[in-house]
């Protein structure tokens, strides 16, 4: 069996693949993919409506649709990778562990590793969301890869918490099924899905939509019977007197994913305490020189076609390393939030290696905002002010910075911040 | 006909089985749930106490400190995790120093081995604690214990020696003629035996007053805790406990044999003996309390939250006897803290109780030990080689959370006393019990349910009867009714 590889990807979802395809075709051959679950596609291939692709063929497409795209071009390039395969352990030397049913439990030595792992659900635990603990209390990705996988309909009678973008395909999706959706309950005076979501998931089929409210009691002995919520207050406590009943058997959970890095725990990599996901530069290499981190397990997206794009980044990244045409380390620009900006990936921006004419800055605002200005500043230099029409909390935004300024400057920080009025 | 006959699967019920398993007596334990283990057991602080606590003289004391030094056997026999990490009970002010120096005495006069250390020697000991803390009382045979492993291995051994068990076995009825008991269940079915042991927990008085035995009264008091992630085997190593007041314990904090820290209990008298819900007001007040020991407590890392009920009796003291009513019928009730420490003697205690009624012979073919639990995480890598070339299903990891592999889910399945539901399997060999909470491994583990059972993938329960997943089929042409 072989155990030297010049690049281990961990992952075959939609960042992984990109990777693996991108890393091929800057010229690493060498290279091995690991997928845990039985198949090539990650969570796309529960995803079964449409709209995936738009940036990336300027065509919608299906989850699994997109995903069998990247799929045949990682086997069109024979590229090796193995399915039903667990990673359990990265080790600082890039040792890669994993197992499965074949090899057993096998160590392969890495020239450098992709992590594109994805993300996980936030759970009733995470939040803690008080009450009884019955079954049908469930994150709505479980309910869809039971739904679109295996085919079993969790429940008939379904409240959703949570206006993320999967509890609102949840609920159109079930509802399609045959179940009643009595209503989506958001802690935030806005939604936190997408706004396309919104419209033809809850619009489209009389869901209401309750902003600022949260659940506040699950009711049910075995099987669960009943969700009580309540409008909350700015601090996002429950107000007394609003409570409202629904009977259900049924409540999805939407609040929030996590990435899913513990497999960096044992590598020293430090994370970003804001989106959870590894400090990178622009090339999306991690504190630790040849390991790489893309997708959502670096920061939660809200379109695959920006998880393939950093995706092919990231394997851009790991070929020029593996060709050993990465320059020592030298100055570091690292990003900076500041108002109405909630994080900037990457981290920093090593300047001794931009490999392309224009740095992509990633971010989030922390709230809407309407008709402002996005200012971008080298220390206390600006170097864009940017119009911005609308800003969500929900959609990804970025912004591109020349190299040239980057590399004609001495600044240390970069800063992001959004300017009202 | 039986001769002896269990109420409750907790793990005085499972401890008492097994003990008696070593003699030559027909044995069947009822369980009103789908597995033992459901209730008191299944949630509580998972600590084998030292015993300097309870008040000298009481069957809780006394028990209790018989009972520490023997779980070293009992969990090498049951393949149970267990870990002695040692107590420290901490003082925050001066009045709390001099309660630790009551308790230095009583430890004394109950026989256990403590030592107050001072703040130098704590901190060293502890770095996370606050640096508040002025002095603490170390006791080094305070232990940690997998309540679960200890409970379902008790059961599993009590089988392998012939005890039966009947799950989802209520009792609704026990009638007394001719020198035995006819005991009927919710389920309409009904059991002879001439000796009936009440371990029904927080039901113990509802069931003896079935024989018109009212001489007790059981009320519940409910304890709420967080359960972290394992994050660090490192944040805290000894059990921790803040110097109790007069609601019991107070707060602990304290690691779990599998590393993940567990923060509570709260302490409210509650009227429903079925109400384990969660309440914020109230999780919030255990968690101002454990800031008081450790400030920086990472609740991000929190993945679940639950409460559990302990069976407080009138007499504030563990009730272990023959009824009042009839000879033949032990009670045992009251079981609250430290009943989970003291559980090995009480079950001792229970034993010579049926011994004085009956004299049953030796069994001379009762073994001790379990069948070892398939473990992969203190196996080597040719160990797992080796073993997944014998039988592949270890090689594929369905847990990515706790790393479990399919073959040792199929194994926890296949045992006696074995899983039957998502929850059974989560008890046993802990998918389930990571920072996911199932959302990965529960549908690999529905199927590998549903195949080993025999039964599909819709019929696969969460926990009890009735706690249906995944109800519905939608692609099979065939329509599950409601």
């Amino acid at each position: 069996m072989k155990t030297n590889y010049d690049l281990v990807v961990i992952g075959g979802g939609s960042a992984g693949l990109a990777a693996a395809i991108s890393a091929y075709d800057h010229g690493i051959k060498d290279i091995l993919l690991l997928e845990a679950e039985a198949h090539l596609g990650g969570i796309l291939l529960q995803c079964i409506h449409n709209g995936f692709g738009l940036h990336e063929f300027k065509e919608q497409l299906t989850g699994p649709e997109y995903a069998e795209r990247f799929a045949n071009q990682l086997i069109e390039r024979k590229i090796e990778y193995k399915t039903d395969t667990l990673v359990l352990e990265i080790k600082e030397d890039k040792t890669v562990i994993y197992s499965n049913k074949e090899d057993g439990l096998v160590e392969v030595k890495a020239q450098a590793i992709i992590l594109a792992t994805g993300c996980l659900e936030r759970t009733r635990g995470a939040i803690n969301t008080p009450g009884d603990r019955p079954s049908g209390v469930i994150t709505a990705g479980l309910a869809q890869k039971y739904l679109n996988i295996d085919g079993y309909l969790v429940g008939k009678r379904v409240f959703i918490l949570g206006s993320g973008d999967i509890g609102l395909i949840m609920a159109r999706r079930m509802t399609l099924e045959g179940a009643k959706v009595l209503g989506v309950a958001e802690i935030m005076p806005y939604s936190n899905g997408l706004n396309r979501n919104i419209v033809q998931c809850l619009h489209d089929f009389n869901i209401p939509l309750y902003l600022s409210h949260t659940v506040t009691n699950i009711i049910g002995k075995d099987k669960l019977e009943k969700v009580v919520i309540a409008k909350v207050d700015e601090n996002f406590n429950p107000i007394k007197g609003t409570e409202k009943e629904f009977q259900v058997d049924t409540l999805l959970l939407s609040v929030g994913l996590i990435p899913l890095n513990g497999l960096l725990d044992k590598v020293n990599v430090p994370t970003h305490p804001r989106t959870r996901g590894a400090l990178v530069s622009q090339n999306l290499e991690t504190m630790k020189e040849g390991i790489f981190s893309c997708g959502n397990v670096l920061h939660v997206h809200d379109l695959v076609d920006f998880v393939t794009k950093e995706g092919r980044k990231a394997g851009y990244g790991a070929a020029t390393y593996l060709k050993g045409k990465m320059h020592k380390k030298g100055r570091r620009i690292i990003t900076r939030n500041k108002s109405g900006v909630s994080y900037v990936v990457p981290y920093y921006i090593d300047v001794e290696n931009i490999l392309d004419n224009l740095v992509e800055l990633n971010f989030r605002v922390t709230k809407p905002f309407e008709k402002t200005r996005l200012i971008v500043k080298l220390d206390d230099k600006e170097i864009k002010n940017i119009f911005k029409l609308h800003m969500l909390p929900s959609e990804m935004e970025s912004v591109l910075i020349e190299k040239e300024i980057l590399m004609n400057s001495n600044a240390k920080e970069i800063t992001l911040e959004i300017k009202e009025g | 006909m039986y001769d002896i006959l269990i109420i409750g699967g907790g793990v005085i019920g499972c401890f008492i089985a097994r003990e008696l398993a070593k003699y030559q007596a027909k044995i069947i334990l009822l369980e009103k749930n789908n597995d033992v283990c459901s209730e008191t057991s299944n949630a509580n602080s998972a600590i084998i106490h030292s015993g300097y606590d309870p008040l000298p003289n009481t069957l809780k004391a006394r028990l209790n400190v018989l009972s520490n030094p023997l779980f070293d056997q009992v969990c090498k026999d049951l393949d149970v995790s267990f870990i002695r990490n040692g107590s420290l009970t901490i003082a925050l002010n001066e009045e709390e120093v001099e309660t630790l120096y009551e308790l230095k005495e009583r430890a004394k006069v109950n026989g256990v081995e403590v030592e107050i250390l001072d703040k130098e020697e704590v901190l060293k000991r502890e770095p996370n604690l606050s640096d508040k803390v002025l002095k603490a009382l170390y006791a080094p045979t305070c232990a940690i214990i997998n309540p679960f492993e200890l409970t379902i291995g008790l059961m599993e051994n009590a089988m392998d020696n012939g005890v039966e068990l009947a799950l989802n076995s209520k009792v609704v009825a026990i009638a007394y003629k001719d020198n035995y008991f006819t005991v009927t269940c919710e389920n309409n079915k009904t059991y002879q035996t001439k000796t009936i042991i009440n371990a029904a927990g927080v039901y113990a008085d509802e069931v003896a007053a079935l024989i018109n035995d009212t001489s007790f009264k059981i009320k519940a008091r409910k304890g709420s805790y967080f359960v972290l992630d394992h994050f660090d085997n490192n944040f805290v190593k000894h059990t921790l406990f803040r110097v109790p007041t007069s609601k019991g314990k107070g707060v602990v904090i304290t690691p779990t044999t599998h590393y993940n820290y567990l923060i509570g209990p709260s302490s409210d008298f509650i009227d429903a003996k079925d109400d384990t819900s969660t309440e914020k007001e109230v999780l919030d007040a255990v968690k101002e309390r454990a800031n008081s020991i450790i400030e920086k407590i990472p609740y991000n890392q929190v993945i679940r939250t639950f409460s559990g009920l302990r069976a407080v009796s009138n007499t504030d003291d563990f009730i272990i006897d023959y009824s009042i009513v009839n000879k033949q019928f032990i009670n045992v009730a009251g079981i609250q803290s430290p009943g989970l420490a003291a559980s090995c003697g009480i079950a001792n205690m229970v034993r010579d109780l049926v011994l004085k009624l009956h004299p049953y012979e030796m069994n001379p073919k009762f073994n001790p030990k379990r069948r070892k639990m398939i473990k992969l995480s203190r196996m080597s890598l040719e160990e797992r080689n080796n073993l997944i070339k014998e039988n592949p299903t270890f090689g594929r990891i369905v847990c990515r959370c706790e790393k479990v592999s399919e073959g040792e889910i199929i194994d926890c399945i296949r045992r006696n006393a074995g899983a039957n539901s998502v929850k059974g399997v989560k008890k046993r060999v802990r998918p389930g019990f990571g920072k996911c909470q199932g959302t990965f491994c529960q549908p690999h583990v529905v199927k590998i349910l549903a195949r080993e059972l025999n039964i599909k993938e819709h019929e696969v329960v969460y926990d009890n009867l009735g706690s249906y997943l995944i109800k519905y089929q939608t692609k099979l042409g065939e329509k599950s009714e409601d």
